[in-house]
Formats: structure tokens, C-alpha cells, sequence
């Protein structure tokens, strides 16, 4: 049962991934990253890491995929022509990424991974939470940091000017 | 499901839909979300490994950084494409390539 929830997840994502760049209306676009970003979660949750699937939940899909629609709804005219939604390298874009999917695949199931044995932990949140106050308290304070001084500046940059 | 190739793999054919994405949509908003799909391939990559390599929790924290960072990424450059679209009227970005109206 569990190994077919982890399939039946590993195949959503892919699917709306692939929709997420393919498809020609936006809005479907958003929709399908709600999916894939799910999915991304779901498999978070596979890995034993609980709290970074929270988080994924409530900053990508309760933050940053709002901003996308917000991004969409204003940006969008209803009444205007539709365009096409993609240029003209389609050709050269599908082929680099097949190259590349096909480069990192091989490079993947050449290597000989290191795979150390390891138990499912309890809970995550704790370790987590201790290794952000001491070892990376550092680089935690420049993130806080620079997330301020970004909502600072996009609030600065979409304001009207007077 | 207990296998690191998986996981690699997944994250891999997000990340070359991810770079397809940027390539080729013209909307902003499009190439915007080709980017979150590769910052979770990334972060799909850096909890596996953390997975992998013996339950390490140094990956969780890295991933949680791409997190924060992807938002701060996403605020500032719908900024960025509000703004193109009020002074342009289009955010096409193959368009909007002038540095000065």
C-alpha cells in the first residue's frame, strides 16, 4: 500500500509538472504547480522529513503560489487577443532538456551512491530547530535579513509613484 | 521507494521540466514558476541526500534556506512584473528587453 501511494505521488508530480510548462493557459499552469508542489510535499514526507513537508505546504502553496495567482489575475486582460504563451525556441528548448535529462539520468544510475543505514527518526522539528540556533545560527539571522529587506524592496517596487 | 536512485531521478525530470520552462514560455509569470520547479528539484535532491546519508539533518536546513530564498525570489519578481506591465502594458519578456523607456 505504501509503496503504491509513493508511486501513485511520484507520478502526479511528473504529470503536472510536465503541465505546469506546457500547457497554454496560465491560470491551468497554476493549477497544475498547486499539484506538483503536493506532490514535491508528499514525497518530503517519504523522506522522513515532516517539517520541511509543513513547510512546503504553507510557504509554497499557501504563500507563494497565491502571489503567482495574484501575479496572473492582475496582469491578465480579459478582453485581450490571446497570444501564444510560448516563443519560438520551443525546438532548442525541448532538445536541451531532454539532453540534460537524459545526461543527469545516466551521470545518477552510473554513480555508486553512498547509502548509509539510518532509522526513522520521531520527529524532525526538534533536531531542526536545534541545528538553527547553534551551528547555522549564522546563515538563519542573514536569511531573516535579506527576506526583509526583499519584501521591503518588492513593496518599494510595486508601489505607485507619486 | 527505498532507493536513492529514485528520488535523484524524480528530481532530475523536474528540474530539465523546470529549465524548458525558462527556455521557452514568454510570459514572466511562466518562466517565474519554471524556476520554483527547479528550486524543488534541488531541495528534492538535498532532503534525499540528508535521507541517504545516514538521516543528517544539515540537508533539512539547507532546504528550508531554498524555501525562504524561493520567496523572497517570488515577492521581488512579481514586483518586477507589475511593474514591467504598468509601464509596457505586456509582460512579455521577449518585448520588455529595453533597459529605459
Amino acid at each position: 500500500m505504501t509503496e503504491f501511494t509513493f508511486w501513485v505521488i511520484i507520478t502526479l508530480t511528473i504529470i503536472s509538472a510536465g503541465t505546469v510548462v506546457l500547457s497554454n493557459q496560465l491560470i491551468y499552469s497554476a493549477m497544475a504547480l498547486l499539484s506538483t508542489l503536493f506532490g514535491v510535499a508528499g514525497i518530503y514526507v517519504f523522506l522522513w522529513a515532516d517539517f520541511i513537508a509543513g513547510v512546503q505546504v504553507l510557504v509554497y502553496i499557501g504563500g507563494i503560489l497565491i502571489l503567482i495567482i495574484f501575479g496572473i489575475m492582475l496582469t491578465n486582460r480579459i478582453s485581450s487577443v490571446r497570444l501564444s504563451q510560448t516563443n519560438v525556441q520551443q525546438g532548442v528548448g525541448g532538445a536541451v532538456a531532454i539532453w540534460l535529462c537524459i545526461l543527469m539520468s545516466l551521470v545518477i544510475s552510473k554513480t555508486p551512491w553512498f547509502q548509509a543505514d539510518a532509522s526513522e527518526p520521531v520527529g524532525t522539528v526538534a533536531e531542526v530547530g536545534t541545528l538553527l540556533l547553534t551551528k547555522y545560527l549564522l546563515p538563519f539571522e542573514a536569511i531573516s535579513l535579506l527576506l526583509l529587506g526583499a519584501l521591503i524592496g518588492a513593496a518599494v517596487l510595486s508601489r505607485k509613484e507619486n | 521507494m527505498n532507493d536513492l536512485n529514485t528520488y535523484l531521478l524524480v528530481a532530475a525530470i523536474l528540474f530539465s521540466f523546470g529549465v524548458f520552462g525558462v527556455m521557452t514560455r514568454r510570459n514572466g509569470i511562466a518562466v517565474l514558476m519554471g524556476v520554483e520547479l527547479i528550486l524543488n528539484a534541488a531541495n528534492i535532491n538535498f532532503v534525499a541526500f540528508s535521507r541517504f546519508g545516514g538521516m543528517n539533518f544539515d540537508g533539512h536546513i539547507f532546504a528550508l534556506l531554498v524555501i525562504v530564498l524561493a520567496a523572497a525570489e517570488a515577492a521581488v519578481a512579481l514586483a518586477i512584473i507589475i511593474n514591467i506591465y504598468n509601464n509596457m502594458n505586456t509582460i512579455n519578456i521577449d518585448e520588455a528587453s529595453s533597459m529605459k523607456e
